[in-house]
């Protein structure tokens, strides 16, 4: 049980599994495998998000601009589908894919080149992409009918049971882990925001590292654009409005420690998960759905005292070490 | 070794002169900035110089930068508060459920501090109680506050103030000057005088160069810390009486990502984003900056949205251009 305790993400899933049951006692078809399906793939896009926002605050970073991005991205792709139904929806994809990633790495120059600091960076760039996408569509919305059938279907085709959407999730999901547990730029991550100044000896430029987490949280917020717009079937200039709160608190629920170094794939995961199924649990536990705001509110304070208790408690392990050395 | 000569040397207090100083000061640059600014506006139209537009204009910016005196503090010491926009949400709620049950103006107005107070309480219990990182707290109570809002509202509003309430965001001192700016001017003295002039001012600067260092001189860090959550508790319920009695009326939506002006008009004013350094006159110059761009704007009908991206690049280029200048100097000096 102390062992259950003392990891994550086992606590995480007792979370989630606790969160389930209790929902199951008032509604039972919640637990259904296909409404879990459901669940997962309506969360899907707050993953994909949450793994690009774990990426930058494990390098002491922050990403205020994911939401904006992803908007940006997503009424680019819709005005590009409107004005040329003929395009090819992967050409779309590609479109709003590298958007993302522009967008993203200007965040990264500025926090690599001219040592801004992050949260001012993302906080400006939040309010300018917001403001561009005004100016991309002067204020009109894409609907529906303007979006041609094969850029809708994409999200929704099924393959083996399961939507595209949960797939493309699962895709990402597996990459990240591979690319945080396997490769040079995952160490680096890790190691950047574990002691900046110990990275530069180890030959990790801080910089670049820093700006390659903008890339990849932007390139995520990019294709998640697309996503989001073809899923909904919708654009206009606030989609995702405050999402990058969510992103953020899912990170902060997944264990990620917002002073950097500390998080895991995983841990993300379900975060977000934990998100998706409350969100998705209240109305059919007949709680107002307007309540769904104060206990997000709730769960990120009670998320973060427990991480915070969960660091301490390493760092006091540490010193006992270090006192019987002595001894 | 014998022959070692000391020799008597100046060692002066300031490298630069007074003077030469202030030339240099963020604060003379902003004042420049609004100068150029109320330049460009009243040439660029004929009805930005009157003095009751002038007087309009000052709603832009007043709730805001009651605010950004308390929060100038915060970030001074090191921490943030992002989730003030929605203890003002919470507060006007509280006291839109007052008016419901029949208090009248003295009463909202204590109402209204109270939940300002507690909020601000909270955040800092959080805080300096349990020792949480600020901007992950303050994110957290940022949804809880405005949840709460949303879950009294839901989908309604309160209407319905008393006539004497409204006073305080309506009504005016003397000729053009109103209750608000008035109220704003008074803050800007006493913030001032709290950070420039007081042990407290000292040891917020102390905090935010140095916690460690400033707890060993004997500052108690977390008290000053509760104290400052306080007082954005509190900045944020005046904001809220204010603006809730210029509207009349509350919603849950209400300064709705005031979080991110606040910050980015203390940022602005030259206060350092990670602690440490800023003043409260240049606070006052960044408000006055952002309320003439937004008002001029406005005037030309340039859409709200076109305005938030001319912010956004002020806020990165006014950070960025000292940098790019200070590299470009050390580049030719050497």
């Amino acid at each position: 049980m102390k062992l259950l305790l003392k990891n994550r993400e086992m606590l995480l899933v007792v979370a989630i599994i606790a969160l389930l049951v209790l929902i199951a006692v008032r509604f039972p078809p919640f637990v259904a495998p296909g409404n879990l399906a459901n669940v997962y793939n309506d969360t899907s896009i707050l993953i994909i998000l949450a793994l690009g926002q774990m990426a930058v605050i494990l390098t002491r970073c922050i990403d205020l601009s994911m939401a904006a991005n992803l908007a940006l991205s997503g009424m680019a792709a819709a005005m590009l589908n409107a004005a040329f139904p003929g395009l090819p929806v992967p050409l779309i994809i590609l479109v709003a894919v590298a958007l993302g990633a522009a967008l993203g790495s200007i965040n990264g120059l500025l926090v690599w080149k001219l040592d801004i600091p992050p949260i001012v960076v993302t906080l400006g760039t939040l309010t300018i992409y917001r403001g561009l996408i005004f100016l991309l569509s002067g204020g009109a919305w894409i609907n529906a009918h303007q979006m041609s059938d094969a850029f809708k279907a994409l999200p929704r085709a099924t393959l083996l049971g399961f939507p595209l959407l949960s797939w493309l999730s699962l895709v990402i999901i597996a990459i990240m882990v591979v690319v945080m547990r396997r490769t040079p730029l995952g160490r680096a991550f890790f190691a950047l925001g574990g002691n900046p100044h110990a990275a530069v000896y180890t030959g990790i430029d801080v910089g670049r590292t820093r700006f390659l987490a903008y890339c990849l949280s932007g390139t995520l917020a990019g294709l998640s654009g697309y996503l989001w717009v073809s899923r909904y079937a919708v654009a206009y200039v606030d989609i995702a409005a405050g999402f990058e709160l969510d992103i953020i608190a899912a990170c902060v629920i997944g264990g990620v420690s917002i002073a950097g170094g500390i998080g895991s794939v995983g841990g993300a995961v379900l975060g977000a998960l934990f998100l998706g199924v409350i969100k998705n649990a209240l109305p059919v536990i007949n709680i107002s759905p307007f309540a769904q705001m104060a206990i997000s509110g709730m769960v990120i304070i009670i998320a973060v005292a427990v991480n915070a208790r969960a660091e301490k408690r390493k760092g006091r392990v540490i010193l006992r070490k270090a006192e019987a050395a002595h001894g | 070794m014998a022959d070692v000569q000391t020799i008597a040397r100046h060692i002066p207090d300031r490298l630069e002169s007074r003077g030469a100083r202030l030339i240099k000061s963020w604060e003379t640059l902003l004042v420049a900035v609004a100068l150029a600014i109320f330049l460009v506006n009243s040439f660029a139209s004929p009805y930005f110089l009157d003095p009751w537009n002038l007087s309009d204009a000052t709603f832009n910016f007043t709730e805001k930068a009651m605010i950004a005196f308390a929060m100038a503090l915060v970030i001074i010491s090191g921490e943030i508060d992002l989730s003030v926009a929605s203890i003002i949400a919470l507060t006007s709620t509280v006291m839109g459920y007052a008016v419901q049950l029949g208090f009248d103006t003295p009463a909202l107005v204590l109402i209204g501090l109270t939940t300002g107070l507690l909020c601000g309480a909270f955040n800092g219990l959080l805080v300096t109680g349990l020792a949480l990182p600020s901007i992950v707290v303050t994110i957290g109570t940022m949804s809880l506050f405005r949840g709460l809002s949303f879950l009294i509202l839901g989908d309604q509003a309160f209407t319905g103030y008393p006539a004497s309430f409204s006073w305080f965001g309506q009504g005016y001192v003397w000729w053009v000057f109103s209750f608000e700016f008035c109220l704003f001017v008074a803050l800007a003295v006493i913030y001032g005088i709290v950070l420039h002039k007081t042990n407290f001012g000292r040891a917020v600067y102390a905090i935010g160069n140095n916690q460690t260092a400033a707890l060993f001189s004997g500052v108690r860090v977390g008290r000053v810390k509760f104290v400052l959550f306080l007082l954005t508790g509190l900045m944020a319920a005046i904001a809220s009486i204010c603006l809730t009695a210029r509207l009349g009326s509350t919603r849950p939506s209400i300064a709705l990502g005031w979080e991110l002006e606040v910050v980015t008009m203390v940022v602005l004013g030259g206060v350092n984003i990670l602690g440490g350094s800023g003043t409260i006159p240049g606070v006052v110059l960044a408000a006055l900056i952002m309320g003439m761009v937004t008002f001029g704007f406005g005037l030309l009908n340039v859409p709200g949205i076109v305005m938030s991206i001319f912010i956004g690049l002020l806020l990165i280029s006014v950070i960025a251009l000292p940098i790019l200048y200070r590299r470009f100097r050390g580049r030719r000096s050497h």
